[in-house]
């Protein structure tokens, strides 16, 4: 379905649809407040973007010293081509090490892979630890948000999901009591899994290991007590240096949630004694997005979900209008790389405002992007005919000045005078839910050419 | 010989490389931000994630401290890696499986430095046998001594990534927002973090 389709039924919530835009807005703020308490913000971001643009351009490179570094240190390195491969190397580890239960710290990888379904169809229990990610997997949903992914559940349907399946008090939703409920039930799960599986943040070629933040710690609970860490990662989150990771650290959280750091940012170099750590490198499409060269700064994101905090379409549209992994100005870039044909409507959810661009640490040309992501899909031949149609009515209307006036001049009388079944109709996008401004009596090109021969005085 | 999924996908990225573009220097002091006060500041910031900071002169000011803490009386298990803060309920040393750890109330451990910018504090597994103690007590204390560095950049020129198997910033106590926006702390690791600064450590 369009995103349009779906984000109908996400605004047919009013209530809801403003809580997640001012809640989403309140977070886009602490981020503001965040970035104008550093005063050399601007350079992290340039350093940011810089650290990244030059790991693409040694991409091949960086990983094998990657891989070299982590296989001294003991980690056992696997490469996935694409989802399915990495599902089937998680699989194959889990077998060997006959793995019945796993706990799962959050990873958009593992869910642009939909490791979830393919490990439960092969009969292992997975639980999701992130609060946010285990309330969408009780609800048999997908996240909303890459670092909020309950953001589009109230509270009282969270206390109504834990009703059923934790058995807490019918009818109670205080965040605090429901939290702790869920700190209760997933310290059992943490006790009895066989296996962790988690994301990755950053991976430093020059030492090998990873970094993992999480605010909450269920990753390092998840991997610190079974004898199987299993680290997923794709092959864009490698940096080449240590000291690399202050500039995305010092970045990450402040536009991710707006605080200065996560809580846990923990380091893994090689396995904990007596216990055995294996990390998936996965390509997935990226090796093609690093082939367009107008698309392949998009591989530096970090997931921090700062473009999708801001971005007045996603936050009145709801991320699961995206039907992507990864939604909002970011994920309507990525989204159709992969599967243009079903994701074609998804760089038209913007008005190019820019406001993605201005807050991304990466500086990623995110509004950039998603014009020639029309473009490009336009050349795929996956535009409509109505988007087509109107495209080339309205470019012959726009350069032809005696076309343009005249239409002007008819559209004010028209609009009103005409009857307003003629203008409310299912044909006129732009009276749905709204009702259009009245018209003015003269065009700014009238009012423009009045005020210069009134304002004309003696000479 | 068909090509493994290493090679195919190595291959493809070197077939689709832009063209080379320079590693931006990253020096450790240098256009970084620094504070008047950087105790102070890291203090602040600490308590505004919802843990808290005493300095103190010696070990013993910090035992006393924490014999004062209410929670630290009615903990049943506790553990102190720290010599002179704290006591022990178990020998960690008898301890082989860390699952064993799951009921610790209590735990005292080390760090090395915090970050005067971000609350955070600079811990490493070569302290203590099981890592998970950093994350499985329902309450925590680290020791450091009072080595505050300004930011993160100074953070990562004092230290070596990658000597542990584990290491990592942790800054305040296990917290989430998940529900609603509404700050919670005590997600699944601790619900409170306190942090002795000792002088003469």
């Amino acid at each position: 379905m369009s995103h349009p389709t779906l984000a109908q039924k996400f605004v047919d919530n009013k209530p809801r649809a403003q809580w997640h835009d001012k809640a989403l807005w309140f977070v886009r703020e602490k981020r503001d407040r965040m970035a104008a308490s550093v005063p050399e913000w601007e350079d992290l971001r340039s350093h940011a973007s810089a650290i990244k643009i030059h790991t693409m351009s040694q991409l091949p490179t960086y990983l094998e010293k990657f891989e070299a570094n982590a296989k001294t240190l003991g980690v056992h390195v696997h490469w996935a081509a694409d989802g399915d491969e990495h599902n089937r190397i998680v699989h194959e580890i889990l077998k060997k090490h006959d793995v019945k239960k796993v706990v799962k710290s959050k990873s958009m990888l593992t869910e642009e892979c939909h490791l979830n379904p393919f490990l439960e169809k092969n009969g292992y229990e997975v639980v999701d630890t992130d609060l946010g990610e285990r309330i969408v997997q009780l609800r048999e949903e997908t996240p909303s948000h890459i670092v909020l992914p309950a953001i589009h559940i109230r509270k009282e349907e969270v206390g109504e999901c834990f009703h059923e399946h934790l058995g807490t008090e019918k009818g109670v939703s205080d965040p605090k009591y429901l939290t702790e409920a869920a700190r209760g039930h997933l310290r059992e799960r943490f006790c009895t899994a066989d296996a962790g599986i988690t994301g990755v943040n950053f991976a430093i070629a020059e030492t090998g290991g990873f970094v993992v933040c999480t605010n909450e710690g269920n990753a390092d609970l998840g991997v610190s007590l079974p004898k199987l860490h299993i680290a997923c990662m794709g092959i864009e989150k490698l940096i080449p240096r240590a000291s690399d990771l202050a500039v995305f650290l010092r970045l990450l959280a402040r536009s991710a949630t707006g605080q200065p750091i996560t809580t846990y940012s923990s380091h893994f170099h090689g396995p904990r004694e007596g216990s055995e750590l294996h990390m998936i490198l996965v390509d997935n499409g990226r090796s093609g997005i690093l082939a367009k060269p107008e698309f392949r700064r998009s591989l530096g994101c970090i997931r921090c979900g700062a473009c999708m905090n801001t971005c007045p379409v996603y936050r009145r549209s709801g991320g699961h209008s995206y039907e992507s992994t990864v939604p909002g100005p970011i994920g309507s870039i990525l989204t159709p790389l992969q599967t243009p044909e079903k994701h074609a409507s998804l760089p038209f959810a913007c008005t190019l405002c820019g406001s993605c661009t201005d807050v991304c640490p990466v500086k990623i040309d995110l509004h950039h992007q998603l014009l020639a992501m029309r473009g490009f899909l336009d050349r795929k031949k996956l535009l409509g005919m109505s988007k087509k149609l109107s495209m080339k009515f309205l470019s012959g209307l726009l350069s032809s000045t005696w076309m343009f006036t005249t239409a002007g001049t008819a559209a004010r009388t028209a609009l009103r005078w005409m009857p307003r079944f003629a203008v409310y109709n299912p044909l006129n996008g732009w009276g749905k839910q709204r009702e259009l401004p009245e018209p003015p009596m003269q065009s700014f090109r009238d009012q423009y050419a009045e005020h210069k021969k009134n304002s004309r005085g003696p000479s | 010989m068909t090509q493994t999924t290493r090679e195919k996908v190595l291959a493809n990225l070197r077939a689709a490389l832009p063209e080379s573009s320079p590693l931006p220097d990253l020096p450790v002091t240098g256009p970084w931000q620094t504070f008047e006060d950087p105790f102070a500041r890291f203090c602040e910031v600490l308590e505004a994630v919802g843990g808290v900071c005493h300095r103190v002169k010696t070990r013993d000011e910090a035992h006393q401290h924490l014999l004062g803490i209410d929670e630290w009386q009615n903990a049943a298990v506790r553990i102190s890696e720290v010599d002179g803060i704290g006591d022990s309920t178990v020998d960690i040393t008898t301890i082989e499986d860390p699952h064993d750890l799951e009921n610790v109330d209590y735990a005292v451990l080390h760090g090395h430095f915090g970050v005067a910018e971000n609350g955070a504090i600079w811990v490493t597994d070569d302290t203590l046998k099981h890592r998970v103690l950093y994350f499985i007590p329902q309450r925590l204390v680290i020791v450091m001594p009072t080595v505050i560095v300004d930011n993160m950049h100074e953070a990562y020129g004092r230290i070596k990534v990658g000597q542990h198997a584990f290491a990592g910033f942790i800054s305040g106590p296990s917290k989430t927002a998940d529900i609603e926006q509404s700050l919670v702390i005590g997600a699944h690791g601790a619900r409170a973090l306190t942090v002795f600064a000792v002088d003469e450590f």
